[in-house]
Parts: structure tokens; C-alpha cells; sequence
């Protein structure tokens, strides 16, 4: 196990240099840039703006450009932001109680009720629970969240008036009770369009299992179906959703992109948005590294944790 | 671990270390939490007893220090921080603020030959931090922007000032390197930034003052949620009118659907930058306990050319696209009627409004006869050409931006029946306003101008024939408009100081460009503006880029 980790390891920072570079040429290569958003304001010239290109360094050969960028990471150090000056690190870091708050909330509600509803699927296959659930998913998948969000503010904000149309907290409350209101609809749509998902992958694993020799044995052999159910179909069915919770992993960190833009939630999905609209390269970067650790971390997790609880795949 | 990544570890503001324990289960648990705002419960009742207003803005303001290059959003919040020596008021006048009178060459505070300024400075005015503003802040503001190693704004007029002067800490002389009426609008729109702000700061473009910025506004700095809000407190000490609220938030809503229901539910005060959008104009004035007016903006919508193309060097032609454009139906169709059609580049509510122009008139009649007249004859497939010219062309503008595509599409289908063809090409914003546009590498294009440098009606930058950046000229005569009689009133009305004179050259250039056609306008900009019923004095200004230029006035009223 671990010689399997430290070649992982090794590998994710071979990877990750490699993104950097992708990442880099891509968004630098790109026409426009961070000067772009000036260029119709009234006095502004060609010169001025080559004049600030230059004070900002953004007119040195790429190559230099990177391997500054590069050097000043690996010291620890991840640039400052072009739009604000603010250090890079600390834009992220102040993004990011406001995403995972939000997507740990949904994601808590979504993987229960999405695992129960795709086992209660799976064991009464073609029953009208069954049909109805499906059907619901594929309502669910098909709407647009930005639409859905929009609807949803609309009767419960606007017709309705129980709830806040948006934003994280009232300015100048911020108790729990204010966050949390503000929680609920912008996590009842994340969770909406989320339970459709697992459970429709729940539903598929399930059913893979339940058809498997070990669980007929089981049954034969008189086990009451309520623990063949628990101890051996779910138990199963659970592994491949723990590679499926991996890969999610990275998502956090991208936050609810159109969730965030409906409810006003200062996450880090919209400042991944944001700082792409002012190619504010420094700030992309910090999170295009961020989320390649997190997808490296997360596959690993995922691994792990499989290899952990299943031993048909535990690596030699 | 290094100092720089310390530097980078955030400070935890109290909502955010909430926040996290909010993430945790754990904090659920703690009930002391449902109580945590005692502090902010005394918001209203206080002195000033204004309460609070929040503005929505679909940009975020992340530009602090007001000399380093910005958008007009952050414009928004420096007219809350910052004060210049004087500002202009909507009906264009000058007033002042850290300066006790606007130099004028009647009160001697402009030389008669324009070539010196000398300036007395409001005495016993305090930074928001206590210290006390005088001369030698003024002088280091006017030396910043100029520092080569500052990436400074703008230093257009600033480039100009020699031998800055203090005769006392509050007095202060400079000379000029020519006489150059508008830079009494360019210091209108240039806020003066305390010189012990920058003190023992290496790099005066990462300054902590640029994230905590110190003004003399109407009010201070409290705190930025990035992504969020920022959130400013009645600077009680203010020297001037107000403040008359406590407390004013600059609240950031990325979408406009969004940020026009969250004015509908009174999240907002006011819907300020982009404004309401034109579709929701009929629903919004019909909301209960809102207001809400269009105003005419100080943005001209343009059909430009690019002179230096063999097709539309023929004037002609320019007049006959004019004649084929059908500009009540686009404004009544496209944009629900609210933008009204102009002949000119100057805001009609500008003292230099020149309104005796020739009026437009769609006509495709005139249009096809103008063109026959003038030598271009149909060719293959229709169009017209001329000494193996042919009268096709593409036109660009922000892709994604719908109206004005739409609008395009409509031009083409007339264009194509005077024999004209059109083909759209639209770019993303970073590149259609990159070099493309800077450097002239359009055909023609759909552009937003405001043309006005601040609130002086010179607009040399857009039209004086050295300005050419494609010729290698300072400006952004992207039109690559020549006109030796245009140069010369632009030269004139910019070494002239008295309005009344002035006025004549202006009134003359804008009939000349109505005559030449560099580029064709179609209409000023509506802003669908509304407020809640009872915030009172927000005025619109198109001498400023922002309609929180004063809100050193707003009130709540507590009657209505």
C-alpha cells in the first residue's frame, strides 16, 4: 500500500506541473486580456494601455511569465489578483466557507435521499414508486437550474414571501437562523437536480447486485430480506458510489456555478466566472491548481477507500 | 513556510469564522449563535439616524485606490471614500470640495493665460484615520499619477502639471506646460489620496491603503466580503453636506434578472449600475413603493466606420447607409422606445448640445439615388461597386450582446435593398475591444461611446487626426478621421477657458462631424433607473461615470 501511494504521488505532481503549463499557455494565449475591460472608457489609449501592460509585466515572453509564476509558487507564494492586487491565496480562501457550506449542505441531503431512493427503486423495480422516481430524475436533469432557481424564487421569495430571494445573509444580521434561511432554497435546488443523479446510479448498482449469486445464496439460505438487504445489496451497492463521491470532490471547489449566480452566493463558482470575464490570470490559475489537487486527492481517496473496504481490488 | 504565504492566509472576519462553524454539525448545537448580532442591532437611532441604504451593482467594485486603472463601478464607491478638489454637480457645474473655490480665470485662480493654478485648500478637513489633509496630499496625488513606476489610471492632462508648489498647508501653485481648459474636469474626476497612506510602502501598486483605503469621503471603509459586499459607516466628521445615512452597502448581484427581482423583494435599495433592463421597464413602473424613470445616458450608440477602407471613403456612401438606417423602428422594436435618436455625439443635456443638426430621415429611396449619383453602379449578385470596389463590408460588435445583434440583422436586411451587402461578425469583449478596435482592424462596428472627457466637451482623443492609433497616434480616433478645420476648433476650444467662447467651437465641430459622418448616431442610452419610494436625492449626472457621485446626500424619508 505504500509503495502504491508514493508512485500515486508521484504521478499527481508530474500531472500537476503538466496542468499548470496547459493552464498557463491556454489562458495566455487567449486574445484579450486583463487591460481588455478598459479599453472603452473615456481618455483611454493605446499607449496608457501598454504603458500599464508593462508595469504589470504582462508584456514579457510567455516563457518568463511562467516560469516566474512557477517560481513564486513553489515558494508559496501565488501571485496576486490583476482586478484587486489582493494576494491570491487569500481570495480563494475567502470564497471558499461560502461554496462549501453550500455544497455540503446539498450534498449531505442529496447522497440520502438520492442512495434511498434508488435502493427503494432498484428493490421494487417497475412499481409505480419506481416509475414515478424515474420520472423524476428525468424532470430533474432536463430543467435548467438557472431556471429552476429563478421559478423557485419566484413563488417562495416573491408570491409567497417566506423565504429571502437571495444572498448568503442579511447585511448587518448574520446570525445562523439568517444564514440558514437564506440556505434553503438555493440547497433545496442543488439537492433537486443531485438526488436525481445518485439515485439514478444508486438504482443501477443496486440492481447489479441484487441479481448476483451471493445475494440468491443468501436469500435461500432463509437470511430475512431486511439484512440481506443492509449487509450485503447496499453494502455492494454502496462501492462504486464512494469513486462517484471521488470525483465530486472536485465539483465542491468549482461550487454551484448557476446556483450561485441565481441566489447571489459569494462562492467560488462565481469567482472562477468572474476572474475568467477579467482574465484575471493569477486568480484562474490558483483555481485551476486547486481543483487539479482536488481531483488528484479525490481519485486517490476514491482508491483507497475501495481498495480499503473491497479486497478483490486491494493493489498487490 | 514563508512570509509571503502568511501574507496570503486570510483574516477571519467573525460572519466567515461563523460560517465555518456553520459548515461543521457541531455549531449547530451551539445556541448562543442565534443572538450574534447585538452589536449591528443599534444600526439605526443612532446620531445621523439616516439608517442604511443598499445599492445593488452588477460589477463588483474591486478597485480601491481611485488612481489605479478601474471601471466606473468602482468609480461608485471612490465618490463614497474620496473627495476631489471639487466635483460637478448634473447640471454641470463645479463645486467645491477639499478646494475652498473651483479655479476659475475670473477669481484668479487660473492665470489669464491659463498657464498657472493656485489653489486654496479647505482648512481643518481630517482623514478618515485622524490625520489632517493638506497641500502636500494634493501634491503627492498630482506626482503619483504621473509616477512611472505607479500603474496609474490615467494620465492625460496630469502630464502637463510643472513645479507643484505648497505655499502653506493649505495653498498650493502649479504651472502648466500649456493651456489646456479640460483638465478643470479631469481634476474634477480625480480624487485626492492621503500622502501617509503610502508612507514606508515599497511598492506603492500593492500599498495595504489599496485594500483599506483612507479618504476624506462622506464615509469610511468598514468592510469588503469579496464576491459579496462592501460595507461603508457615516464618516461623522465629514466637512461637508451629510452624510445622512449610517451605514451605505455596495451589494454585488452578477445578473441582472436577479438583481432586478431582488429589487422587486426589496433586497435592494437601489438598482444601481446597469440599471434595470429596457424588458422589465413596463412591469417595474407598476411596482408598489418603487420608483423608477428613464434617464438619458451620456453613452452614444454608434455605427462606426473605418475611414481608411476604400469603401467608405466616398461620403456618399456613408450618407446613403445613414438614410438606409430605420432608426425609430430599431429603438421602438428593439429597445421598448425607451433611447431617443441623436444627430450628435454630445449628451443632449450638456450645455454643448448642438440641437439645430440635420434631422435623419429613413429613406432607401434617397439612399439609392444618392448612390447611383455618386457612381456606384449594381453588380454581380446585386451589389453596388465602383472602380472595382465592391460596397460590401462586415460589421463587428460584442458577441452575445442580443440587441444590438439583432440589430445588426435588421441594418443588413435594408442595406441589401439599396445594394449594399453586410456581413456580421461579432467577437467576444476581449478581443472585439482589444487591438481589433484600438488598432483599426474593423470594417465598420457597433459601439457604445461616451465621448466627453469627464464633463468637458472636448473630445480631441476621438477625433483630432494625430490621434490615430493605427498611424501611430495617441488617442482613439479609431474611425481614422481626418479634418484639418476639426483639428483646429478642437486645439481652439481646448486653450480657451470661458464657456461662452468655447461654445462656438463645439456647436462647429459637431456640425462638421454631423456633415463628414466618421461614424453614424443612432441614439443616446436609456437607463431604466429605480429606488425605493423614500430614498431621496438619487439624481443621475452624466458628468460622472456613477450615480452615487452624491451620496453624501441620500436620505430616507421617513414619510413616504
Amino acid at each position: 500500500m505504500g509503495a502504491f501511494l508514493l508512485r500515486r504521488c508521484g504521478q499527481s505532481i508530474i500531472l500537476l506541473f503538466l496542468v499548470s503549463i496547459i493552464g498557463f499557455a491556454a489562458l495566455n494565449l487567449a486574445p484579450g486580456g486583463p487591460l481588455s475591460q478598459y479599453a472603452l472608457t473615456p481618455g483611454m489609449t493605446q499607449e496608457a494601455m501598454q504603458r500599464i501592460a508593462t508595469q504589470m509585466g504582462l508584456n514579457r515572453p510567455l516563457p518568463v511569465q511562467y516560469f516566474d509564476w512557477l517560481s513564486h509558487l513553489l515558494r508559496g507564494d501565488w501571485g496576486r489578483s490583476y482586478r484587486d492586487g489582493q494576494p491570491v491565496l487569500s481570495i480563494i480562501f475567502s470564497h471558499l466557507p461560502a461554496t462549501l457550506l453550500l455544497m455540503c449542505t446539498s450534498m449531505v441531503f442529496s447522497i440520502a435521499i438520492g442512495v434511498w431512493i434508488g435502493i427503494q427503486s432498484a428493490i421494487k423495480r417497475d412499481s409505480p414508486f419506481d416509475r414515478f422516481a424515474t420520472m423524476g430524475a428525468m424532470v430533474a436533469l432536463s430543467i435548467p437550474t438557472f431556471w429552476f432557481g429563478l421559478v423557485a424564487i419566484y413563488f417562495f421569495a416573491l408570491k409567497l414571501q417566506w423565504l429571502p430571494a437571495g444572498n448568503m445573509y442579511t447585511v448587518g444580521d448574520g446570525s445562523l437562523l439568517d444564514v440558514l434561511r437564506h440556505l434553503v432554497l438555493p440547497v433545496l435546488v442543488l439537492t433537486f437536480v443531485d438526488v436525481a443523479i445518485w439515485s439514478r446510479y444508486m438504482r443501477t448498482a443496486t440492481l447489479e447486485v441484487i441479481n448476483q449469486d451471493f445475494i440468491k445464496t443468501a436469500r435461500a439460505k432463509g437470511v430475512p430480506p431486511r439484512r440481506v438487504l443492509l449487509k450485503h445489496v447496499v453494502g455492494n451497492a454502496l462501492l462504486p458510489m464512494i469513486t462517484l463521491a471521488g470525483m465530486q470532490l472536485p465539483t465542491i471547489l468549482g461550487g454551484a456555478l448557476v446556483a450561485e449566480t441565481v441566489f447571489t452566493w459569494p462562492g467560488m463558482g462565481r469567482l472562477f466566472l468572474d476572474s475568467l470575464g477579467y482574465s484575471d490570470y493569477p486568480v484562474v490559475m490558483g483555481l485551476l491548481m486547486c481543483s487539479a489537487i482536488l481531483v488528484l486527492i479525490g481519485n486517490l481517496l476514491a482508491d483507497v477507500i475501495t481498495a480499503l473496504v473491497d479486497p478483490r481490488i486491494r493493489p498487490a | 513556510m514563508s512570509d509571503k504565504f502568511a501574507d496570503s492566509l486570510p483574516k477571519i472576519s467573525r460572519r466567515q469564522a461563523l460560517v465555518y462553524l456553520a459548515s461543521g454539525t457541531a455549531a449547530m448545537a451551539l445556541p448562543g449563535l442565534f443572538g450574534s448580532n447585538v452589536a449591528r442591532a443599534a444600526m439605526t437611532g443612532a446620531a445621523g439616524s439616516g439608517g442604511q441604504m443598499v445599492v445593488g451593482f452588477s460589477q463588483e467594485p474591486t478597485v480601491f485606490n481611485p488612481l489605479m486603472p478601474h471601471i466606473e463601478v468602482d468609480d461608485g464607491l471612490h465618490f463614497s471614500l474620496f473627495d476631489p478638489l471639487f466635483g460637478v454637480d448634473e447640471k454641470g457645474n463645479f463645486t467645491p470640495a477639499l478646494a475652498t473655490e473651483v479655479p476659475t480665470q475670473a477669481n484668479g485662480g487660473i492665470s489669464a493665460d491659463g498657464l498657472n493654478f493656485h489653489l486654496k485648500l479647505r482648512d481643518g478637513v481630517k482623514w478618515h484615520d485622524g490625520q489632517p489633509f493638506t497641500a502636500e496630499d494634493v501634491k503627492f496625488t498630482l506626482e503619483l499619477l504621473v509616477d512611472p513606476n505607479f500603474r496609474s489610471w490615467s494620465r492625460s492632462g496630469h502630464e502637463l502639471v510643472r513645479d507643484i508648489t505648497i505655499v502653506s498647508p493649505t495653498e498650493i501653485k502649479w504651472r502648466m506646460e500649456k493651456p489646456y481648459s479640460p483638465y478643470t474636469s479631469i481634476l474634477a474626476a480625480t480624487f485626492i489620496i492621503p500622502k501617509h497612506g503610502f508612507a514606508n510602502v515599497q511598492d506603492k501598486n500593492t500599498a495595504p491603503f489599496n485594500s483599506a483605503p483612507i479618504g476624506t469621503g462622506p464615509f469610511k471603509w468598514q468592510q469588503r466580503v469579496p464576491g459579496d459586499h462592501i460595507e461603508l459607516t457615516a464618516n461623522k466628521e465629514y466637512y461637508g453636506d451629510g452624510p445622512k445615512l449610517d451605514r451605505l452597502i455596495y451589494k454585488y448581484i452578477p445578473d441582472l434578472n436577479v438583481m432586478y427581482t431582488q429589487f422587486v423583494s426589496g433586497d435592494i435599495d437601489i438598482a444601481g449600475l446597469q440599471w434595470i433592463s429596457a424588458d422589465h421597464y413596463d412591469e417595474a413602473k407598476k411596482l408598489p413603493g418603487k420608483v423608477v424613470d428613464v434617464f438619458q445616458s451620456a453613452t452614444i450608440e454608434n455605427f462606426a466606420f473605418n475611414l481608411a477602407r476604400p469603401q467608405f471613403q466616398d461620403p456618399a456612401v456613408r450618407e446613403a447607409l445613414y438614410y438606409a438606417i430605420d432608426k425609430q423602428t430599431i429603438i421602438d422594436a428593439l429597445y421598448y422606445g425607451l433611447p431617443k435618436p441623436t444627430e450628435t455625439y454630445m449628451p443632449r443635456q450638456s450645455a454643448y448640445f448642438n440641437a439645430s443638426l440635420p434631422a435623419h430621415e429613413f429613406n432607401l429611396d434617397k439612399a439609392k439615388a444618392l448612390l447611383d449619383k455618386a457612381g456606384w453602379k449594381p453588380g454581380a449578385g446585386g451589389i453596388r461597386e465602383k472602380n472595382g470596389v465592391k460596397l460590401s463590408f462586415t460589421n463587428s460588435t460584442t458577441a452575445g450582446n442580443h440587441l444590438r445583434e439583432q440589430m445588426q440583422q435588421f441594418m443588413q436586411q435594408s442595406f441589401q435593398e439599396i445594394g449594399v451587402e453586410m456581413k456580421i461578425s461579432n467577437l467576444p469583449p476581449a478581443v472585439m475591444w482589444g487591438d481589433y478596435w484600438m488598432l483599426s482592424k474593423f470594417d465598420s462596428a457597433i459601439v457604445g461611446l461616451n465621448y466627453l472627457t469627464g464633463s468637458d466637451p472636448d473630445t480631441a482623443t476621438y477625433m483630432r487626426s494625430d490621434a490615430i492609433p493605427a498611424q501611430g497616434g495617441a488617442g482613439q480616433n479609431v474611425f481614422q478621421y481626418k479634418n484639418p478645420e476639426v483639428d483646429k476648433l478642437l486645439a481652439q476650444g481646448s486653450a480657451e477657458f470661458a464657456p461662452e467662447q468655447r461654445k462656438a467651437a463645439y456647436l462647429q465641430i459637431q456640425s462638421l462631424v454631423r456633415k463628414d459622418m466618421p461614424f453614424l448616431t443612432l441614439f443616446s442610452f436609456a437607463n431604466v433607473r429605480g429606488h425605493k419610494e423614500g430614498a431621496e436625492n438619487i439624481t443621475p449626472n452624466i458628468n460622472v461615470r456613477i450615480d452615487s457621485w452624491n451620496a453624501n446626500t441620500w436620505y430616507w424619508d421617513k414619510k413616504a
